[in-house]
Formats: C-alpha cells, sequence, structure tokens
C-alpha cells in the first residue's frame, strides 16, 4: 500500500551544487573541526592551534570565492539548489570580501578577546559562524535563505558582543543587541510574508517574474511587505532612524568585536539588501527609492552631526559608521550595476579600515588598562609622542575613514556619489559631500588629539602603562609577544591595504565590477 | 460556516501589532523577550494562511525553519537574561542603562 503511495508521490530532491556553497561549507567545516578538536586535545591549551585553523579556513574561503569568480567570468552565473542560492559574480565578491574581513578579525581579534574573556575556541567558532551567514545572506535567491542567514550571522554576533560576560556593559550591549535584533529579524519577517501572499513566492527571480506579468490590482500588501523589509535591513546596517542600538553595543561590546560587527554585519545586510531589491523589487523602484532616500539622507546627517558631539571614542566611531551605512545606501537608490559595485567598492574599503581602526583603539585601550570599553579623546591627547607607530597608524585608518585622498576612502566616497549623479539625484549627492565635510571635523579632532602636546591630566601617562589596574576581572592585563605578532599583522595588514588601493584603486574597481548580480 | 482567511491574516496583524507595542513598551526583559516570540508566531499565522489561500506549500515549510530559528534565538536570549539575572538580581531594563548617550 504504502509502495502505490510512494509512486504515486514522488519527491524531487533537488541536486545540489557542493562547488558554489564551498564557501559555506569551508567556514562551518572549519568551525566544526575547531569544536571536535577542543573536545579532544583540551579547550585552553592549544590556542594557538584554534587561531591557525580558524585563518586557514578564512583564506581557503577566499581562495574559493575567487575561483568560482574566475568560473563564472568563463561559464556565465547560475542559480543553483533549485534555484535558492544564487552563484553569480556578486556572491563571489562579496565572499572575497567577506575573506578579507575574516582574515583581518582573526589575526587581530582573539588575541583581545581571549585576554579578556579567557582562553578558548568559542571566539573563533563563532567567528567562522557568523561569516558563514554571512556568505548565506550573499548567495541567498529566497528571502526564507536571506532570513536563515541573517539569523546565523546575527545569533553569533549576539553571543559574540557578550563576550565578556564578567562586565556590565558588555551583558546590557548583548541584551540590548538581541532584543532589537530580534525585534528587526521579526518585522523583516512579517514583510517577507506579506510579499509572499501578495506574489506566491519567496523565491527573488520567481517574485520578479510575477510582478512583471501581473498587474497588482490592490498591491497595499506587496508594498507594505517591501517597506517591512526595508525597515528590517534598516535596523541591521544601523540607518537612522533605526540607530538606536548601535551605540550602545559598539561601546559595551569587545572592541575587536565592534570592528568585524561593523564590517562583517554591514557586508552581508548590504549584499542581501542589494540583491533583494536589485532583482526581485526592481519594478517597483518608485515605490522604494524614496524610502531609501530617506534612510541614506538621515543617516548621512545624524551619523555625522551626532559624532561631533561624542568624547567616547567608541561612540563616536559608532556614529561615524551610521555615516557611512548613510554612503554605502547611496549606492543601493542608484538602483544601477555602477551603484552595486560602487557599493561593493565602498564596503570592502570600509571593512578593511575599521578593522584596523578598531584594532588599534583595542592596543590603546590594553595600554590603558581600559578594557571596559570606555576610551575618550582626553585618553589619548599625546599618545603621537609615547607610541608613535600607533598614533601614525591610527592616524592614517581615521583619515582613511573621512576620505582623504590617496587612500580608498577617498575613492569609496567619490565613487558612491558619483553613482547618484549618475541617476540625476544632484541634491542628495551635495548632502553627501556637506556630511562629508561635518565628518571630517570629528575625524581631525580625534587625530589632533593623538598629536596634541599638552597632556592635560596629571594621571593620564601613569595610565597609559598601569602597574595595578582598577581591579575587577580586568586585573593585569598583557598581551603575550605569541598574540601581538599576529595583532601587528592585521593592523600593518589593514593600513597597507587601504593605502594601496587608495594609491591603486583600478585593481579593486576591476574585481567589484566583476560583481554583477544575476537574475 | 467556513471563516474566511482575510480573519486570520487580521487575527495575525492584531498579534504582531500587540508584540510589537510589547516590545516597546514593556520593562521587563522576559516580557520584552516573550513579544519578540510573539511577533514570530504572528509571521507563522501570516504564512501558514497565506499558504492556504494560495493553496501552495511553500509558506508552510517557511514556518518550520522561522520554528527552528526562535528556538535557537530562546537559547541565546535566555543565557543572556540569565547572565544579567545573576548579577543583578533583577530582570528590569531600567536597571540596565548604564549605556547612553
Amino acid at each position: 500500500m504504502f509502495g502505490s503511495l510512494v509512486s504515486q508521490l514522488p519527491i524531487r530532491l533537488p541536486s545540489i551544487s557542493y562547488q558554489a556553497i564551498g564557501p559555506e561549507l569551508i567556514l562551518f567545516g572549519a568551525a566544526l573541526v575547531v569544536l571536535a578538536l577542543s573536545a579532544t586535545v583540551g579547550r585552553r591549551e592549544h590556542p594557538q592551534l584554534y587561531r591557525g585553523i580558524g585563518l586557514f579556513a578564512a583564506v581557503a574561503e577566499g581562495a574559493w570565492s575567487a575561483n568560482l569568480l574566475r568560473l563564472i567570468d568563463q561559464h556565465g552565473p547560475s542559480l543553483a539548489i533549485a534555484g535558492a542560492i544564487s552563484n553569480d559574480g556578486f556572491s563571489a565578491v562579496v565572499g572575497i570580501i567577506v575573506a578579507a574581513a575574516l582574515v583581518l578579525t582573526m589575526l587581530i581579534g582573539p588575541g583581545f578577546v581571549e585576554s579578556v574573556a579567557g582562553q578558548g575556541p568559542e571566539f573563533v567558532t563563532l567567528l567562522l559562524l557568523s561569516a558563514t551567514g554571512a556568505i548565506v545572506m550573499a548567495q541567498a535567491n529566497d528571502l526564507i535563505v536571506v532570513f536563515l542567514g541573517l539569523e546565523i550571522l546575527s545569533i553569533a554576533l549576539y553571543v559574540m558582543v557578550g563576550f565578556r560576560l564578567r562586565d556590565g556593559l558588555s551583558r546590557e550591549a548583548a541584551f540590548k543587541y538581541f532584543i532589537l535584533g530580534g525585534f528587526s529579524s521579526a518585522v523583516f519577517l512579517y514583510g517577507v510574508a506579506l510579499v509572499y501572499g501578495a506574489t506566491g513566492s519567496t523565491n527573488l527571480v520567481k517574485i520578479a517574474a510575477f510582478l512583471s506579468s501581473h498587474v497588482l490590482i490592490n498591491n497595499g500588501v506587496l508594498l507594505f511587505g517591501i517597506a517591512l523589509i526595508l525597515v528590517g535591513f534598516g535596523f541591521k546596517v544601523s540607518a537612522v532612524p533605526f540607530h538606536v542600538w548601535s551605540p550602545d553595543v559598539y561601546q559595551g561590546a569587545p572592541t575587536s568585536v565592534t570592528g568585524y560587527m561593523a564590517a562583517m554585519a554591514k557586508i552581508a545586510a548590504f549584499a542581501a539588501l542589494l540583491r533583494v531589491m536589485m532583482v526581485a523589487f526592481h519594478l517597483q523602484l518608485e515605490f522604494w527609492r524614496p524610502i531609501v532616500i530617506a534612510l541614506a539622507v538621515l543617516s548621512l546627517v545624524f551619523g555625522a552631526v551626532f559624532a561631533l558631539r561624542q568624547r567616547e571614542i567608541k561612540r563616536m566611531l559608532a556614529y561615524s559608521s551610521i555615516n557611512h551605512a548613510g554612503f554605502i545606501l547611496l549606492g543601493v537608490l542608484a538602483a544601477t550595476s555602477g551603484g552595486v559595485r560602487d557599493s561593493l567598492f565602498y564596503l570592502g574599503a570600509y571593512s578593511v579600515m575599521v578593522i584596523g581602526t578598531f584594532g588599534l583603539i583595542s592596543l590603546i585601550q590594553v595600554d590603558a588598562g581600559k578594557v571596559e570599553g570606555s576610551l575618550s579623546l582626553d585618553d589619548v591627547r599625546g599618545l603621537g609622542r609615547r607610541r608613535p607607530a600607533v598614533a601614525v597608524l591610527l592616524a592614517i585608518l581615521i583619515l582613511a575613514q573621512a576620505g582623504a585622498p590617496f587612500t580608498s576612502g577617498f575613492i569609496a566616497k567619490f565613487s558612491v556619489i558619483t553613482a547618484v549623479i549618475s541617476v540625476n539625484e544632484y541634491w542628495i549627492a551635495v548632502v553627501a559631500m556637506v556630511t562629508a565635510a561635518v565628518a571630517a571635523a570629528f575625524y581631525l579632532r580625534l587625530v589632533l588629539a593623538l598629536f596634541s602636546k599638552d597632556e592635560a591630566e596629571v594621571g593620564v601617562g601613569d595610565a597609559l602603562y598601569p602597574v595595578a589596574v582598577r581591579g575587577g576581572s580586568d586585573q593585569g592585563l598583557r598581551l603575550s609577544t605569541a598574540s601581538l605578532v599576529p595583532i601587528w599583522i592585521g593592523i600593518w595588514a589593514s593600513v597597507a591595504i587601504t593605502v594601496f588601493f587608495g594609491l591603486f584603486p583600478t585593481l579593486l574597481l576591476d574585481l567589484v565590477s566583476r560583481g554583477k548580480i544575476f537574475y | 460556516m467556513s471563516i474566511p482567511g482575510s480573519w486570520y491574516l487580521v487575527v495575525a496583524a492584531l498579534l504582531f501589532g500587540l508584540g510589537a507595542f510589547g516590545v516597546l513598551t514593556r520593562r521587563n526583559v522576559i516580557v520584552m523577550f516573550m513579544s519578540v516570540e510573539l511577533m514570530l508566531n504572528a509571521v507563522n499565522l501570516t504564512f501558514v494562511t497565506y499558504a492556504r489561500m494560495l493553496n501552495d506549500v511553500g509558506g508552510q515549510v517557511a514556518v518550520f525553519f522561522v520554528l527552528v530559528v526562535a528556538a535557537a534565538e530562546v537559547v541565546v536570549g535566555l543565557g543572556i537574561i540569565v547572565a544579567i539575572f545573576r548579577h543583578r538580581a533583577t530582570v528590569t531594563v531600567d536597571d540596565i542603562s548604564s549605556l547612553k548617550g
């Protein structure tokens, strides 16, 4: 009886292209290997081994993505796994950017985080898993797969933000991030459900096909769904007015996690946002472009203005990252292949420099005995004389974030503004340039503080080389030479990449212009 | 008598609104957490209703993904809440407001 039932209802399993999902498999597999190893060789004995595996996996993932990009250039893009995954130039380029961010964090992050939170395999594992989620989001060709990638990324990030469990600020940041992250996921998902109701599918290509062949008489459900999806993404990229969580979370999270989060959450959310808007809702452009314009302009203006009043460096950089999100949104609202290319360029340049910036700030914090996440402008005053190398490298990265010429930050800002001008939205370009000038004010204030002469307070010099720190869990924090070497390699690499692509931008432009979205 | 699908959609929208309202106004972290879960379940109801109306199994499959993700979120969320509770012996957000500005 069952035999006849089965033969009547054959279940056709989709063919799985392991080549297309290779990047995810490498990172996820490495995470499992690290966990399994820690159970056999001991949790705390071999921190270098775990970091080595993580680093190897990140490099392998980048190489795999580069190879995928080469194959796509030869044979053309394709859809894999029953249309749920898109194997195109866009996902391969994002895979390479993710690999760059992951390699830098693998070098810089574990040394700091494990010195405050204790050694173990967890941090490396969470880094690998969150990067897996980011690549899933970049490849997702189905709104449900976007959601899954978003959650794989976010759940790992919630834990990483709360990694310094003994510290009240870290716990608070983790809770705020978790509640608002869960809230925004639910809003996003409700948008997905409404779009599904209006179009009958969650697959981006099928949605686009439906919308191009049907005229919806009452499309309120569809438009409300698109708006909710935009709100969900707005939370994830911390665009104004959905930015309220980000300064608190940036300040409370362990500093190298902040850098990673700023880079990876933006890469992943913008990759998914670009694909969803370009593939599924390109016909609804007149509806969603004003929303994205509002998000972009508000983020540009409020990010720059609020950063001006901050004396707390991590909070200031949080508002600066909101300003950066506004710039990246410029490429989204252009909604052209040029806009996609410029957003990708900005994401690549920004993620490299922000990870390096927060790595240097971690270094300053460790020196100052201030691991609780508070570091004000006064704390770094006169750093140029005490630690010239740190101060000069930090100044280069800060100026790159401000968009100074001869850094990749300049080309990035220039190209997204060009993208907006190409769709005749001149006033937005003007707003963007004005906010870039406002933002330069607070970046320069930080650089001036680094190289100012006066060491206003008496205690600062002592605080920078603490013998006895103020007690609690951070007492006697020191970084071993073994972990300082990779940290410096990572920081130098981030500065070198930023300056190199500022001097030779065509190399990076060639790469990101191969990142075409397939549909 | 059959109940039209739009009724379920209205109920789901109300549930979603209740959940969103709860997250934004309640001060107890457990209740905020429950409100997020309420929002996710409102989404599930919407998915199932549309799946029934469209006669398509895709929406029902989506519900399983949402359920699994919600379960994973509960694990992490309760972990964070327990960590806060251990140190403060209270779960009111007014007590965890050191970060501002």
